[in-house]
């Protein structure tokens, strides 16, 4: 389970490798949601898998009996998944900000921050 | 005891609370203001504290480490924590004048309180989880903070700054899934010594190389910094500042960190990319703020050239380089900060920022340029001010190493640096101003310089002070720079403490 | 959207959704629930509301802005972590009032600061999500 986890995670990262060299913005954007789901992944498989045996504690219990899934990358993934949501929301309006301004998703084409330099000077 | 370490995250948490909820009013910026206020006590009250005990650290929720949440201050954590605090408040004085109407009711003020929390955070917390957790909370402030208040440059900035930024933070993220993976734990005193007993050491390389990008990229080092100069001269003149001051520094602050308490398995390697790096990193960016005609790129560039000194504090790994280093880092926020101050109002008196169309300050404005003069000549290392002992405490470090060509660099940046420095005291405050007019204090009402003026000549006296009575700060910097290099005290509080 | 069906439908959904998402937000810590799933489902029954009728009449059923629920719930959240403070305990140890006895088990219900960090987690997530898709669909 574990090598196809790495191999998905290793497949995701090429795809969003590819897509984030695009001068496009907005592949550059699915290419970082792409990364995020890797990177969890990665934190989910490094927390070892254990299969069907979620960590829930029986009712009338004070800790799970026998041997139960690692709880702790699952919190973190949580986390993560939550805070990549909020980053990655704020990103696309960004982006849809940017596009109405500057008519462009080209980041080669973004050159307002940075003009070109006046080379007749 | 816990509380000290918490107040001075809560309190920016909760005046930000407030200040959105008072945004549409004239209240909400004097919210902000005593809460900068409040956040600076409670942390003379950590300060206090970490000057009494030397290390202490908290359990949230009562969870014992390595389980829960750590906070932990040591001597370097609470001296950024006070010199967050001071910048937050110089900030909050500055944006009186500086901020308009319209943006204080997007929700400035609580952005920026949340900002420092997030800066705040990342500073205390012991456990790297959560570290991320506090970049986030820092980044996303800092994202709306760049952009707010519109314009197409602010917005092309801000797309590669966040593009950038969230990459960094990914690529961390996963070091710290693979570090869990490895170890099973990611309490930062745990992990010293899980990091040390790990079998597959190689791997633990590969993870360091790992968080060396990550937090490079926050720090903007050498091969990684390209976002800084194309966002940090588009915002308000007061968040260039903090972000100058603060921004890259929790970067610099988390590679101090890891590289002295956890990732010191293989220093002959790691720390020798690190020296590389910063020697790089020192060059490029002196030699990119040579280029530049605009007051703002030159000192962003310019924050690159100095990050490479603390890196290279760090990278030396001796007590005299972490010493320097950590002196360094403290310098360096006060002096920047201030230097964006000065370039704010420099813009309020003569119109721009674009060197070749401003000019004559020195004859308008005198008193700024004195107040210019000071930062500007710290940075470039003139004794007595703080910049010189900085300068010095690092060239020292590396010439005892024998690294002759360490020191020839980092002076030889040094002495381009003034280079910079002239240029913009030349172009800026001696030649007459290219209109033939002279630029009159007139343009902006006195109510809005004398905000400004205040957290400049503030930051200013602060460098004289640290420049004529350097004692004090080294031997702080010297406890700080041991702790760093034998970190069995921060160890055992951690682990040891029972809440 | 202009669907007869769906706007009928989305009022019945809607109250169903949000009487679920408080149930979900008092039934949280000691079963699965909680602030967040619950403010998550809240929020959706607010978007569902507002793609039946429209973001600004979801608005104007919302009373207050997305925004400032989200900063109270903020607040509420570290206010109920603070409460420790006065019981000498670190940051956000909860602290638990047993009514009728001194267990889970043996307690008619309890009063808790856990409840009031996942209300103000709930006022969180619902704000944050609704400004975010208001946003969006007031763009469009």
């Amino acid at each position: 389970m574990e090598a196809l986890t790495a191999i998905v995670i290793g497949v995701l990262t090429a795809a969003s490798v590819y897509l984030m060299l695009a001068r496009n913005f907005m592949r550059f954007l699915f290419g970082l949601v792409l990364l995020s789901n890797a990177v969890n992944l990665t934190i989910f498989a490094s927390g070892r898998m254990t299969k069907g045996a979620p960590a829930l504690v029986p009712y009338g219990e004070d800790a799970p009996l026998g041997v139960v899934g690692n709880a702790l990358p699952q919190a973190l993934v949580l986390t993560a998944i939550v805070i990549g949501f909020g980053l990655l929301a704020f990103t696309l309006a960004l982006a849809f900000e940017g596009y109405r301004r500057m008519n462009s998703v080209d980041t080669d084409e973004m050159r307002f921050a940075e003009p070109k330099e006046d080379t007749t000077k | 005891m816990s509380w000290v370490l918490v107040m001075p995250i809560a309190v920016p948490f909760l005046t930000a609370v407030v200040a959105y909820l008072a945004r549409n009013y004239p209240a909400g910026r004097w919210i902000s203001l005593a809460g900068s206020v409040l956040s600076l006590v409670a942390s003379a009250v950590l300060m206090a504290a970490v000057l009494d005990q030397g290390v202490i650290a908290a359990q949230m929720s009562n969870w014992n480490a390595p389980f829960g949440i750590t906070l932990v201050a040591d001597y370097l954590a609470a001296v950024m924590v006070v010199i967050t605090a001071i910048t937050g408040l110089a900030t909050a004085i500055y944006a009186l004048g500086e901020i308009p109407e319209e943006t204080e009711s997007l929700g400035f003020y609580a952005l920026f309180q949340t900002l420092i929390a997030g800066v705040t955070g990342a500073f205390l917390t012991g456990d790297l989880f959560n570290l991320y957790v506090w970049f986030e909370v820092m980044l996303i402030a800092s994202f709306s903070l760049l952009v707010i208040g519109g314009g197409k440059d602010r917005l092309d900035a801000g797309i590669k700054y966040v593009a950038l930024n969230l990459v960094s933070t990914l690529v961390f993220l996963s070091g710290i899934g693979l570090l869990y993976g490895v170890t099973g734990t990611l309490n930062m005193a745990d992990l010293r010594e899980a990091v040390a007993n790990a079998e597959n050491q190689g791997l633990i390389t590969v993870i360091a190389m790992m968080f060396m990008v990550g937090f490079g990229v926050k720090a903007a080092v050498f091969p990684l910094f390209f976002w800084l100069p194309a966002s940090y001269h588009t915002p308000y003149f007061a968040i260039s500042a903090i972000f100058a001051g603060l921004l890259t520094k929790v970067g610099v602050y988390a590679l101090m960190r890891m590289f002295t308490l956890v990732f010191v398995g293989d220093v002959g390697f790691t720390h020798e990319i690190l020296i590389w790096v910063s020697l790089l990193t020192m060059f490029t960016g002196v030699i990119g703020a040579a280029a530049q005609t605009d007051f703002r790129k030159i000192l962003s560039f310019h924050i690159i050239s100095q990050i490479g000194y603390m890196t290279l504090g760090l990278a030396l790994f001796t007590p005299l380089a972490l010493m320097g280093g950590v002196f360094y880092l403290v310098h360096h926020i006060i002096v920047k900060a201030n230097l964006f101050f000065v370039a704010g109002l420099a813009k309020q008196y003569a119109g721009d920022t674009d060197l070749n169309r401003i000019g004559g300050l020195y004859k308008s404005a005198p008193l700024l340029a004195v107040l210019f003069i000071i930062p500007a000549f710290s940075l470039a290392g003139f004794p007595p001010l703080s910049g010189f002992w900085a300068k010095y405490l690092i060239v020292k470090a590396a010439i005892e190493l024998d690294a002759w060509f360490v020191a020839f660099v980092s002076l030889l940046v040094g002495l381009l640096t003034i280079f910079s420095m002239t240029k913009i005291w030349g172009m800026a405050f001696w030649k007459p101003h290219p209109e033939g007019y002279d630029p009159t204090p007139d343009r902006a009402p006195p109510k809005v310089t004398r905000a400004m003026i205040v957290p400049i000549a503030g930051l200013a006296a602060m460098t004289i002070v640290i420049g004529f009575y350097p004692e004090p700060f080294v031997q702080f910097a010297q406890t700080a720079a041991t702790q760093l290099l034998d970190p069995s005290d921060y160890v055992t509080t951690v682990l040891g403490v029972q809440p | 959207m202009n669907s007869i069906i769906f706007t009928a439908a989305a009022r019945l959904l809607v109250a169903l959704m949000f009487v679920f998402s408080l149930f979900m937000l008092l039934r949280g810590h000691h079963l699965p629930g909680g602030g967040f799933i619950g403010g998550l489902i809240g929020a959706v029954s607010f978007i569902v509301y507002s793609l039946a009728c429209g973001p600004a009449e979801a608005r104007k059923a919302l009373r207050i802005t997305p925004e400032v629920i989200a900063m109270l719930g903020l607040g509420i959240a570290l206010l109920a972590g603070m409460f420790s403070f006065f019981l000498g305990d670190p940051l956000f140890t909860g602290q638990w009032y047993w009514v009728g006895g001194d267990s889970y088990e043996t307690s008619a219900f309890s009063l808790n600061t856990v409840l009031v960090f996942d209300i103000g987690v709930y006022l969180v997530v619902l704000g944050g999500i609704l400004s975010l898709t208001y946003a969006f669909e007031e763009e469009t």
